[in-house]
């Protein structure tokens, strides 16, 4: 079993910690010139997002968490797993529900994501920063109404419902910001 | 800054000195990680602080002695370490540690002209019985841990039995903050487990403590001094005991300074001596938090 030692700790080293992989984001040294180190540890939990702060004493070591970053393609879903593949290596992945999380509502398919694997299971989907989706279903805006910086619900080919300015029509391509899950502009 | 301690120091007759940053032996300090290097076929340790040199002038009948030198710690990096920084270290003989402390303050004061500076002085066992509702040298360890939980404070991973990593977590955590804020404070006897260089003695309630005392702006530490023990069989058992505990906590043993030891043996002259960090001064005189403010070159640019 690899440990990591709290010396090697640094930004972006990948420990198990409560028996989830977690990403090191901050790591501040606490020492008295003459007495017992620490290490004040900010850390994201992989599987669920959520950051924690923990402080060690130094010289603890922690388990290292066999956890790495995929370049991937979307393939397609089958309603119970997402399929992605690798471009170089043609290696498939099915991700659950759970590991897509929130991508699915962005992705419908040939986005290029970040799909991080635990031994060599994937357990998140990072998509594209911006993806462009077509308006399926929107109410007419009404004429006029163009400069007034209104909004109303659009759903998205994806299913997805996000914010759009009144004069966005049915069949208009939408670039999405999925980090906010917002509309910047018609594509 | 530079300019100013000269003048300071030869106002007073101290003698500037310089001595080797390498040496054969290193520091045996369990909490402290010395860097080496090789030359030939021999590794030689960067100096932690020029304390055993500068002692070896002392017992060579140096007199008053101090250095402004590079010192060397193994993984201490972060907003207020780097781990090469610069130190001023002064020794004064027939000084003791509360007169050596009235020297510092002229110092700083001497350094900080344009701003009123205020002093405090404390014992250890003051601001613990102060800020943490404890006495230090009588608590036990689960004492200590038990004050952190009553407090609400997070217990770090990986804490055993050992009472001075708990003294040293309830420091950091609850008297620090809790200091004056833009003042000098002085916290002196230590607790004996953690005298280093300095000499015990019996204070007024007959509890055990080091002569060793700590100056602090605020909540940053920025000097460490000592009355200093000059008895040569105590000061070679405190070497082979923190070499014991570093074999016990997969530390590598430090070889030891003979040469040191031998100075000691012959006489070191009754004396005070203390170490301040330039850079931490720098940093509150300039009111900084970084320690990357004052460097020409963080550790990410060299």
């Amino acid at each position: 079993m690899a440990t990591y030692s709290t010396n090697q700790f640094k930004n972006g080293l990948k420990i198990m910690w409560d028996g989830d992989p977690c990403s090191i984001v901050e790591n501040i040294l606490v020492k008295p010139g003459k007495g017992q180190a620490f290490n004040r540890v900010k850390m994201r939990n992989l599987k669920t997002g959520r950051t924690l702060e923990k402080t060690f004493k130094s010289t603890e070591s922690v388990e290292a968490a066999d956890v790495e970053d995929r370049g991937v393609d979307f393939l397609y879903s089958d309603g119970e797993s997402w399929h992605f593949m690798e471009p170089d290596t043609f290696e498939q992945f099915a991700a659950d529900a759970v590991a897509v999380g929130d991508a699915a509502k962005w992705i419908k398919g040939q986005e290029h994501c970040v799909m991080t694997l635990w031994n060599n299971v994937p357990i998140s989907i990072t998509p594209p920063n911006f993806v462009e989706l077509v308006v399926t279903q929107t109410d007419p805006g009404l004429k006029g109404d163009t400069a007034q910086g209104g909004t109303k619900p659009a759903t998205l080919e994806t299913g997805t419902e996000v914010k759009v300015p009144l004069f966005v029509e049915e069949g208009n391509v939408l670039k999405i910001d999925t980090r906010t899950g917002e509309y910047v502009s018609r594509a | 800054m530079l300019q100013d301690i000269r003048a300071f120091f030869d106002a007073r007759g101290v003698l500037e000195v310089e001595t080797p940053l390498l040496a054969s032996a290193g520091n045996t300090d369990i909490h402290i990680e010395s860097l080496s290097t090789v030359f030939g076929d021999q590794d030689y340790y960067l100096n932690t602080s020029p304390e055993f040199a500068m002692k070896r002038l002392l017992a060579a009948q140096s007199g008053s002695i101090y250095q402004v030198c590079k010192a060397f710690r193994d993984d201490e990096l972060g907003p207020m370490h780097n781990p090469e920084f610069t130190m001023l270290e002064w020794y004064r003989t027939g000084f003791d540690m509360f007169h050596l402390m009235d020297e510092m303050e002229a110092l700083v004061l001497a350094l900080s002209s344009d701003s009123p500076v205020t002093f405090n002085r404390f014992s250890y066992t003051q601001v613990f019985e102060l800020y943490a509702g404890l006495n230090p040298h009588r608590a036990s360890a689960s004492d200590c841990r038990d004050c952190v939980i009553e407090h609400g404070i997070e217990q770090p991973v990986g804490m055993g039995e050992n009472k001075d990593e708990w003294l040293d977590w309830l420091l950091t955590q609850m008297i620090l903050p809790a200091l004056p804020s833009d003042q000098f404070t002085f916290i002196h006897d230590y607790p004996a487990s953690q005298c280093a260089l300095a000499r015990l003695r019996v204070n007024e309630a007959g509890e055990q403590v080091a002569s060793r005392f700590e100056l602090f702006y605020g909540g940053t530490e920025l000097a460490n001094g000592f009355h200093e023990l000059s008895q040569a069989g105590e000061q070679r058992q405190r070497f082979e005991g923190d070499n014991k505990i570093r074999l016990l906590e997969n530390k590598p043993a430090v070889k030891i300074d003979g040469l040191f030891l031998s100075a000691l043996e012959n006489g070191l002259p009754e004396c005070s001596g203390v170490a301040l960090g330039l850079d931490r001064l720098l940093m509150v005189l300039i009111k900084s938090t970084l320690i990357d403010d004052v460097l020409a070159f963080p550790w990410q640019r060299i």
